[in-house]
């Protein structure tokens, strides 16, 4: 497996402007002779459909919702991080750049993470120009917060809906150039596999969810931009429709798969209430600015109603353990307080999964409608969920599967192991190593579908040439019959267990062994119980009704069935990777207190698994990482 | 809680649709509407039936995905709620809920609860832009916006195009969609040049696509789920008219 990176040559601020100025450009005349493939339309799909159809590219987008505005960008809460230095507190593009290193545990690709600070700026501008209301001052200028694992105010936000609003400004953008035929856009379509010929990417199988049909795609380059697979987890915040299919099946057709174990847990989200629990809901980060994060001392006061409980008998553990963080200390490091403070027993709420976030001191200090202001939102979508109203009695919240940092691996141009297939935005790998910081998600989709893949996706199809290969042709045949046969085998057995019932099981295994706390003999024992699991879908599953119509039980039982097969690969890459870091804790890896301990001499490097066949076991490879500009270093946020 | 559910069950466009009733018992107070129809759908599974199709996604409520006219209201009795943020304590024990699609001849049916919502795609590729190319935008400081506008921008914007509007709307007007996508842009500085084109666009896509008109009664308001005001209808009619006076004038 070619594992070059790619990284551009010269000192690290010049890498990009000199690759640019080293791409090759395609003529604008001969640009309409290309066709591109987009999967999704979130902030990387959206904004790289818009941006390639807006060259005079032909772009085909593709997007399983009923339209690409829904896509689960938009429940991006918090903010966008940009290098302005706006408030004059010290930031600085490389200060940007080391804060995303360092917060992504020292496993993530300088070039790449460098490449993201500097186009930070450029999206704010873009986003501003394309009437993303932003928060503003009273002056009129742009206001911004500060967020965890950052110690200036370089967040961008609009209320709590940011993602929303940057999602409608690239999906504005997106509808410009569907109006204008540039782009076809694709929706209720989900793509089940990637053609490729002679080792290029040059297509994609699709089923259209409301005829049932299957059909082939061709295209010069294939963009996925599919988000991520944290929904292998069955409880997450992400939407109930985000699933690993596009990555997992163009991994089958070669593409490597790079740190799958790195996956985020959000400090801040509605504690489970039940069994009937089909997704959990984020509280934005952003909350912790206001809001202090606390158990009782002791296990006796975990009962009383919070407000009867003293100042001296609360533990304000953040605070206590990171004093120069606090609150905001990154999510990884909060997530595992959390469950620290729960496993002691101090837990609250049903179960005694849950922590408090305390606003009272900020809005003594502030008044109610200052919080209202920033949080209203937030406050109310609280109230609902759990009934209870958190201006007068804490929130609880407890850690949740939030976003994943493994994704299919990429060189700096965003190409994937098959030249021709790129990845963008939470799809991939790149740039936030081991952990990523909030308010960088947003950032990165963007940075990858405005600014990055116009470059690289030009370079590519200037040094290929035109190859579009016809629709009817023998290896696209060869795929689509498979993705038939694979779609009446999930037909044909009629057990008596639903898809979302494996689903279930299978989000409590890597819960149980591959969440917040991993070691070695759970995920042993993890990869076995996926095992079994797979073989009671293969004979148990009951998917009801015909697969030439709409049918959301068949669509679902894909889903799982490739989420039982990547929970495999999970695992397997977290018993690995035999050190702690970032979201990835091996118990077996910390310090006397508690503390990650990284083993940089061996594991220095991303891993990127190989698909060797169906039953076979995947082959790890290794991309080292060097580090040239910053040192490594122990992540301390004490 | 035990509930008896009378659905709408379809099975294609132009098929005939009916109700159906179903008795679904131990649903949790804590659980949200659409984690009950998870629960009725499981149910019908065991009993080797077919499960209802329904629309959702965030289940947060801000993708907009998830639709239903629950007890005759657009996303169920709670205001500013959207279905998915509704949740079973709103019920009472022994209630019959009664579920349909949202209705409107420019919402066709796709399939039981499903619906195609794509008019507002349309509407909003004929003018919910601003045209501005990737990588050509000034500092995003250059041009200083008052907090006003920028908020009453904001309020506009987050509308999450579900179609409550016009589910809720005798006439099925999207009335209320259009102005305020319209307004979001109208509002800002960045939106001026394209305002006039804008307003009489996406007018006439709105009109195109078989929506009715609307008879300022409100409805549409008070059952959005993001509080969308009636003021941006008022100002999309101000800006349509200006817009085609200025057409005749010049």
């Amino acid at each position: 497996m070619n594992l070059d990176p790619q990284i551009p040559e010269g000192p690290l601020s010049d890498k990009w402007d000199n690759h640019r100025f080293s791409s090759k450009l395609v003529n604008p005349a001969n640009k309409r002779k290309y066709r591109i493939i987009v999967v999704g339309s979130g902030l990387a799909g959206g904004s790289a459909a818009a941006t390639l159809g807006e060259l005079g590219y032909q772009v085909d987008c593709f997007c399983y919702q009923d339209t690409p505005r829904r896509a689960h960008s938009i429940a991006a809460q918090g903010g966008i991080n940009a290098a302005k230095n706006y408030q004059n507190d010290g930031d600085s593009i490389h200060r940007l750049f080391y804060d995303t290193v360092k917060g992504g545990d020292f496993r993530s690709r300088e070039a790449n993470v460098y490449r993201l600070a500097q186009n930070s700026t450029n999206i704010i501008d873009q986003c501003v120009a394309q009437g993303v209301p932003f928060a503003r001052e009273y002056g009129g200028l742009l206001a911004n917060r500060s967020f965890g694992g950052a110690q200036v105010s370089r967040t961008f936000y609009a209320r709590g809906q940011t993602g929303q609003q940057l999602l409608l400004g690239a999906y504005s953008a997106l509808s410009r150039q569907i109006a204008s035929g540039q782009v076809k856009m694709h929706t209720r379509h989900e793509m089940l596999d990637l053609v490729t010929v002679d080792g290029h990417a040059k297509g994609i199988i699709t089923r259209n969810l409301v005829t049932g049909g299957t059909d082939a795609w061709t295209a010069d380059a294939v963009l996925l931009c599919t988000g991520g697979y944290g929904n292998v987890y069955y409880l997450s915040t992400n939407a109930a429709g985000c699933n690993v299919t596009a990555t997992y099946r163009a991994h089958r057709r070669g593409a490597g798969f790079a740190n799958p174990c790195f996956t985020q847990i959000h400090p801040t989200c509605i504690p489970v209430a039940g069994d009937h629990q089909s997704k959990l809901t984020l509280m934005s980060e952003s909350l912790r600015n206001d809001g202090r994060v606390w158990v009782p001392n002791d296990k006796e006061s975990c009962g009383l109603n919070p407000n009867d409980i003293k100042e001296e008998l609360r533990d304000y553990f953040l605070e206590r353990k990171y004093p120069s963080f606090g609150n905001l200390a990154p999510r990884d490091i909060s997530s595992r307080s959390a469950k620290e403070a729960c496993d002691e027993g101090r837990g609250v709420g049903p179960g005694g999964r849950g922590v408090y976030l305390d606003f009272a001191d900020s809005i003594s200090r502030l008044g109610e409608s200052a919080i209202r202001e920033r949080y209203g939102n937030l406050f109310q979508m609280y109230e609902r969920i759990t009934g209870e109203n958190a201006y007068n009695r804490p929130m609880r919240i407890y850690p949740a599967i939030h976003y994943t940092m493994g994704g299919l691996w990429v060189d700096y141009n965003l190409q994937s192991t098959v030249p021709g297939c790129f990845v963008l935005g939470e799809a991939n790998f790149s740039d936030h190593g081991a952990n990523r910081l909030g308010a960088s998600a947003l950032m990165q989709g963007l940075s990858d579908g405005y600014f990055v893949i116009p470059y690289t996706v030009g370079n590519y199809l200037a040094r290929s040439g035109a190859g579009s290969i016809s629709p009817d042709g023998p290896e696209v045949k060869e795929v689509l019959e498979s993705v038939k046969e694979r779609t009446s085998q999930l037909l044909s057995p009629q057990g008596k267990r639903s898809s979302r019932s494996y689903h279930k099981e299978l989000g409590q295994i890597m819960w149980e062994f591959a969440g917040m706390a991993r070691n070695e003999s759970g995920l042993k024992k993890a990869i076995g119980q996926i095992q079994d699991l797979r073989d009671d879908f293969n004979k148990n599953l009951i998917v009801p009704g015909e697969g030439d119509r709409l049918n959301v039980e068949l669509e679902r039982a894909g889903r799982v069935r490739d989420f039982i097969d990547f929970g495999e690969l999970l695992c397997r890459d977290a018993l690995e990777r035999n050190e702690s870091c970032g979201g990835h804790f091996r118990e077996e890896h910390q310090t006397a207190d508690g503390e990650a301990t990284r083993d940089d001499e061996n594991f220095a490097h991303a891993a990127v698994w190989e698909y060797k066949g169906e039953g076979k076991e995947p082959t790890r490879h290794k991309e080292d990482l060097k580090y040239e500009n910053i040192e490594l270093a122990v992540r301390s946020y004490k | 809680m035990k509930l008896t559910l009378k659905i709408w069950r379809q099975n294609g466009p132009s098929a005939n649709g009916s109700f159906e009733s179903h008795t679904l018992d131990g649903v949790s107070e804590d659980s949200s509407f659409l984690e009950m129809l998870d629960q009725l759908n499981e149910q019908l599974l065991g009993e080797g039936k077919e499960p209802v199709a329904f629309d959702h996604d965030c289940r947060e409520g801000i993708c907009g995905t998830c639709s239903l006219t629950i007890n005759g209201h657009a996303h169920g009795p709670e205001d500013s709620t959207t279905t998915c943020q509704l949740h079973m304590r709103k019920f009472r024990d022994g209630e019959t809920v009664t579920i349909e699609p949202f209705r409107a001849n420019a919402f066709p049916i796709v399939r039981d609860l499903i619906v195609d919502r794509s008019a507002f795609d349309r509407i909003v590729q004929s003018g919910g832009f601003i045209s501005v190319r990737t990588g050509s935008a000034p500092d995003g400081n250059a041009i200083p916006i008052s907090k006003v506008d920028a908020d009453n921008a904001m309020d506009a914007a987050a509308c999450i195009g579900c179609g409550a509007c016009v589910a809720s709307c005798k006439n099925a007007s999207a009335m209320l969609f259009t102005s305020a996508k319209a307004a979001h842009l109208n509002l800002l500085p960045q939106g001026q040049a394209e305002k006039d084109e804008r307003a009489i666009n996406m007018v006439k896509t709105m009109d195109e696509a078989g929506f009715g008109n609307c008879r300022n009664y409100g409805e549409c308001s008070a059952a959005c789920p993001k509080d969308i005001s009636l003021d941006y209808i008022a100002k999309l009619n101000r800006d349509h008219a200006k817009a085609k006076l200025k057409k005749i004038f010049s």
